[in-house]
């Protein structure tokens, strides 16, 4: 008996107790004392995209402290791309952020170009193809977080219609590239081909589909009680503390800091288009999807004006330094051969130096950092991911909410496992 | 871009700051480490430098030349719009260096991430534990003294071949 009461009481000694009369008792129990309890969530739980562990310690359900353990996809990244060319490390930056894996192709080649000093020399096409990619890039970043996080919170249907979108747009990269997540289309010097005779009106049917999606899904979602309820005030996050945390991207700007890279420091042809930066005010959840859904809106209308404006001509810079000879040149003289081989065997000669360059990706600033040393091989490559820095925002985020409330937050940071872990 | 920081840093902190330099738009400063938190809290509290955002860190480890490692600080400013890289150079038998953690709290995991994969000591840090490695892994992957290809199974397998094991 004393036995269960010690258990229904918490850190009551058996003193305690006898020393209480019956009444007592039962006032105390309306406070329910409780002890800290450790819950351990992850590596692998059906609300943790990716692979990341949460060790909790909850007081009831409410969370007081918490150790976020990333590194459970880690692949190396940098260490192998140390040991590969520089052409070998388009696959490797595939695979980081692996929903938008045209932006890491291309701000992991755009750092490169700066190395050598050839940024101002990409033809234009290439740069608006550049930019056409990491637009679409973006919109099945962004349709893949929310549809997950509102299927994760009972909107199953709104999984459902994204999923649909998001395929219609991988199905176009896929045609374009050959692959359909890893797609190693930019090269060091423009892309790898041009753009498919059809792309533009196959785009530019899904991106009128898409529209309809968005309004679809805003009709379900915008209005509804227990999608608000689990989204507003949870995990609020104010503008100065997303500063000093390093927060950038749409969760960032949820907290009301208008940062964009493709705005504050404009790289390929960003600053030729027209388009707004959405903001939110108090960095919730609801913040965080409504800037995300909006963000979506402002992809499409940048690539309806880039489809205006891009202009006829090669995808890919002349010369020789990063640019593969011609195939028939290739096959039949012997110095385009050689030049083929020294190129596929030693790779780009890039000049000693280090630079970091950044791009918007997906969740923010994505950077690579590049160390060379003169030879076909980076000494250094950096890999600045967003989710990463996020990540470590949680236990700030999820401190005091509910176990449950870690869903929603953790899916509107949206954490890619591939790219955190690198 | 931020060529007045740096002239603005030479002028107050003198011969705390090491070298200047500026490569392909990118602003470095290299800083004595003794005067690292010292430059670092004016660079953050000063409303001519106001640097608000941590970037990231890392470490280069420069294997052969003297002094070894060079720890990389990358920070943004917000409202002014630049941008600078301080960096710190540590010899190899005392990797130490303070942890600007504390003045701005986005370098936590990026310290973490050093200290995992170059074995950087910062003090000061008051969470300094492995981040992508587990606890009983042995050595620093990212020094260039480690081989790619060693292999350091969390469980021992005995029956495995000796390059697998």
């Amino acid at each position: 008996m004393a036995e269960l009461k010690t258990y229904v009481l918490g850190r009551k000694t058996i003193e305690d107790l006898e020393a209480l009369d019956q009444s007592d008792i039962k006032d105390d129990l309306q406070e329910i004392p409780s002890e800290l309890m450790t819950i351990n969530m992850g590596p692998s739980h059906p609300a943790m995209h990716g692979t990341v562990r949460i060790v909790l310690t909850v007081d009831g359900e409410r969370i007081v402290a918490s150790d976020v353990q990333p590194g459970f996809l880690h692949r190396c990244f940098e260490k192998e791309s140390e040991y590969a060319t520089y052409t070998q490390i388009f696959p490797y930056t595939d695979r980081l952020n692996y929903v938008s894996p045209m932006i890491n192709n291309v701000g992991y080649a755009l750092a490169v170009e700066k190395l050598l000093d050839m940024d101002r020399d990409i033809p234009e096409r290439a740069k608006y193809i550049r930019v056409i990619v990491s637009e679409i890039s973006r919109i099945t970043d962004h349709l893949t977080c929310i549809g997950a996080s509102a299927m994760e919170l009972g909107a199953f249907t709104v999984f459902f219609y994204y999923i649909k979108a998001r395929e219609w747009l991988f199905d176009l990269l896929e045609e374009l590239s050959g692959a359909r997540l890893t797609y190693s289309y930019v090269r060091v010097g423009g892309v790898v081909n041009d753009l498919t005779d059809d792309f533009e009106a196959k785009l530019n049917q899904h991106l009128s589909g898409l529209e309809t999606i968005l309004g679809e899904v805003e009709t379900l979602l915008n209005n509804n009680k227990i999608f608000r309820d689990r989204m507003e005030g949870v995990g609020p996050f104010s503008r100065e503390k997303a500063l000093a945390w390093g927060l950038t991207g749409p969760v960032a700007r949820a907290c009301g800091l208008d940062y964009d890279v493709r705005k504050d420091y404009p790289y390929l042809v960003y600053d030729r288009f027209d388009f707004d930066v959405p903001v939110g005010t108090t960095g919730d959840c609801f913040d965080r999807f409504l800037v995300r859904v909006e963000e979506m809106r402002q992809s499409i209308r940048i690539l309806r004006q880039a489809f205006e404006q891009i202009p006829d001509g090669p995808v890919m810079i002349d010369d020789p330094r990063v640019a593969l000879p011609d195939k028939q040149a290739a096959y039949n003289t012997i110095e385009a051969m050689i030049r083929h081989f020294k190129h596929i065997m030693d790779g780009i000669r890039v000049p000693p130096g280090e630079a970091y360059t950044f791009v918007e990706g997906g969740n923010g600033e994505l950077g690579f950092f590049i160390v060379a040393d003169g030879t076909g091989q980076p000494y250094k490559c950096y890999c600045r991911s967003p989710s990463f820095i996020t990540l470590q925002t949680v236990p700030e985020l999820i401190k005091g909410h509910l176990i449950a409330d870690v869903v929603p937050i953790f899916g509107m940071i949206n954490m890619i496992g591939g790219e955190c872990d690198k | 871009m931020a060529q007045k920081v740096l002239d603005a840093l030479n002028k107050k902190f003198g011969d705390a700051i090491v070298e200047t330099t500026s490569e392909h738009g990118d602003e470095v400063a290299y800083v004595d480490r003794a005067h690292l938190l010292e430059v670092a809290t004016w660079l953050r509290d000063d409303p001519a430098m106001a640097f608000d955002s941590p970037v990231f860190c890392s470490c280069i480890d420069k294997l052969g030349e003297e002094p070894r490692f060079e720890v990389c600080y990358q920070l943004r400013s917000h409202s002014h719009r630049h941008r600078l890289r301080l960096k710190i150079r540590l010899d190899e038998d005392d990797v130490k260096s303070p942890s600007l953690a504390g003045i701005w709290p986005g370098f936590g995991w990026l310290e973490r991430e050093c200290y995992d994969m170059y074995g950087i000591q910062f003090e000061g840090h008051d969470d300094l534990r492995r981040i992508y490695m587990y606890d009983e892994f042995v050595g620093y992957p990212l020094r260039k003294d480690y081989p790619k290809d060693k292999r350091q199974p969390l469980i021992r397998r005995d029956d495995l071949p000796k390059t697998l094991a």
